[in-house]
């Protein structure tokens, strides 16, 4: 039996987002009609992934949430594996990276759990620690510090960080009466994802001064304080319908939410620019890969995380 | 009742496998052949290899696919021989060194010849071996001999980059990883056996001329 849980609220916002997406949608109609000479194709492309986000997301969220935390752990594999085709690895690791995938479900059946000392150090300890135990038994030396340095970035990235939007959910729904867990999921994922849009938009029109011309050219500084301000006004706006934040501490998670996004942001493009590579992969479509999608939240989920945490768990 | 099985087998185990565990990044798709008689070749380096290649034909086609692999390795017990050949399709082939008496008397290539002759797709890797991982060993001749026989059958070369590291020669673990897929334009008879399979295995290396360049 399939039970559909879904406070109002959350219901209210997930029609607010597929509002955005139908209004998003018929921008880029419009503009297509328009201005005939240019290509939108990649536009409509990205709004398309949106939708097949949007939606799978929304019905994860709409069920009981071990849908959602499977959802979640599914997108960290993705992610996982897409750092893995990424990073220079060496053959003689081949167990090594098996074992490591098997954290990825171990990481989310904690959270299903809500066993929260085991969230929280899995990764970070015993990972951290029995993978590079691994490998030193296969023998090998050469490049050890590097191999074991560069697999666990990825674990503690796009495992230990993104299962923090999945902790979300399995924290006590006391904590959080006007929406529980799926509210502050969803409060996290719009911000993070407006965020990263809303700084793209500030940028495009006012964008003048470079942030981090080495790592990520396109950043501007107008980009960055306008996304950020953009994001801590909705914030601020939304956190009454779904988080128990006072405004004062809404106004804290815009502001957390946007700087940290744009360091997840930068620091997975300095990941890409190590390797000399541009998009993470093609999973999806006008997208580039899941770590480009997914990059902000390495940094917001977990910072998000204990910022609710602290204050109100 | 076996094509039903078949069927499951790829919608269930296979395409699921390929597809979602490891994803692709094909490059030129439209280059592959759709209909029969045609060879797709390539490199050789996990058992893997097959399956991808096989995932990247439409669902409806899996009926005409045949990948060739070697009969002294896969038949060499009942499960595994009714495995790869009633669920997987494959065609055996004698290796000579293989261990198997070979039967001087028929064509080894005999039911690759049927199967093209049926309009079939063969997926051939005319290395003959997995060999050592990710390193192209030297091309066998087989292939060439089908193409002088079917000279419209045409033969797409193919470069994967990446199955040696998801499932190598002797290992047990499968370590998921985005495979890259290279489909390179048809190679074109020579007029000698010799020059047409140097001119495949010199499509193959330039598709993998293509191919990221991976470091360590």
């Amino acid at each position: 039996m399939i039970d559909f849980d879904l406070s109002p609220n959350v219901g209210y916002a997930l029609l607010g987002i597929l509002g955005l997406l139908v209004v998003a949608s018929l921008f880029a109609l419009v503009l297509g009609r328009i201005r005939r000479d240019k290509d939108y194709s990649e536009l409509r492309l990205r709004i398309r992934t949106w939708w097949v986000i949007v939606l799978l997301f929304g019905a994860a969220i709409a069920l009981t949430p071990i849908f959602a935390i499977a959802l979640l752990g599914f997108v960290s594999f993705l992610a996982y594996k897409e750092y893995v085709t990424l990073i220079p690895t060496r053959r003689a690791d081949h167990r090594v990276l098996f074992w490591s995938y098997v954290a990825i479900p171990l990481q989310y059946y904690w959270v299903a759990d809500a066993w929260y000392g085991m969230f929280i150090i899995f990764i970070p300890v015993y990972c951290f620690l029995l993978l590079p135990a691994r490998m030193v038994l296969i023998g090998e030396t050469d490049g050890f510090i590097r191999a074991a340095g560069t697999l666990h970035w990825g674990l503690m990235t796009t495992v230990f960080s993104l299962s923090h939007t999945a902790y979300l959910l399995a924290l006590p729904a006391a904590g959080n009466p006007v929406a529980g867990g799926d509210g502050l999921l969803l409060y996290l994922l719009l911000l993070t994802q407006l965020n990263d849009v809303a700084q793209y938009v500030w940028g495009k029109t006012f964008g003048r001064h470079k942030v981090v011309p080495k790592v990520s050219p396109k950043k501007t500084v107008e980009g960055l304080i306008g996304g950020i301000l953009t994001t801590a006004a909705v914030a601020v706006a939304v956190a009454p319908f779904l988080t128990p934040l006072t405004r004062l501490e809404s106004l804290g998670a815009g502001l957390l939410i946007g700087v940290s996004g744009f360091l997840g942001d930068i620091s997975v493009s300095a990941v890409k620019r190590d390797l000399g590579i541009k998009d993470s992969g093609n999973t999806l479509p006008g997208h580039g890969g899941i770590l480009d999608r997914v990059d902000s939240l390495t940094f917001a989920a977990p910072l998000f995380f204990h910022f609710v945490y602290y204050l109100h768990y | 009742m076996v094509w039903l099985l078949r069927l499951l087998f790829w919608i269930l185990i296979a395409r699921p496998l390929v597809l979602v565990v490891l994803g692709l990044n094909v490059r030129n798709p439209e280059r592959l052949p759709l209909r029969g008689p045609a060879i797709v070749v390539a490199n050789h380096n996990s058992h893997m290899d097959a399956f991808v290649l096989m995932s990247l034909f439409p669902l409806k086609r899996l009926a005409q696919l045949r990948p060739v692999a070697a009969a002294d390795y896969f038949l060499k017990n009942p499960l595994l021989a009714w495995f790869t050949l009633e669920i997987v399709n494959m065609i055996p082939i004698e290796r000579p060194g293989g261990g198997r008496k070979l039967k001087r008397d028929i064509d080894p290539l005999q039911e690759c010849t049927e199967a093209l002759e049926r309009g079939e797709i063969l997926v051939v890797f005319p290395e003959g071996t997995r060999g050592d991982t990710e390193a192209l060993g030297k091309f066998k001749g087989g292939v060439a001999r089908l193409k002088e026989q079917f000279p419209d059958a045409p033969v797409v070369p193919v470069y994967l980059q990446g199955l040696g590291r998801v499932l190598p020669k002797g290992e047990i673990a499968f370590v998921p990883r985005i495979v890259d897929v290279f489909v390179g334009a048809p190679v074109s008879w020579t007029g000698r056996r010799a020059d047409f399979t140097a001119a495949m295995e010199q499509a193959v290396k330039d598709l993998a001329a293509q191919a990221p360049q991976r470091r360590w």
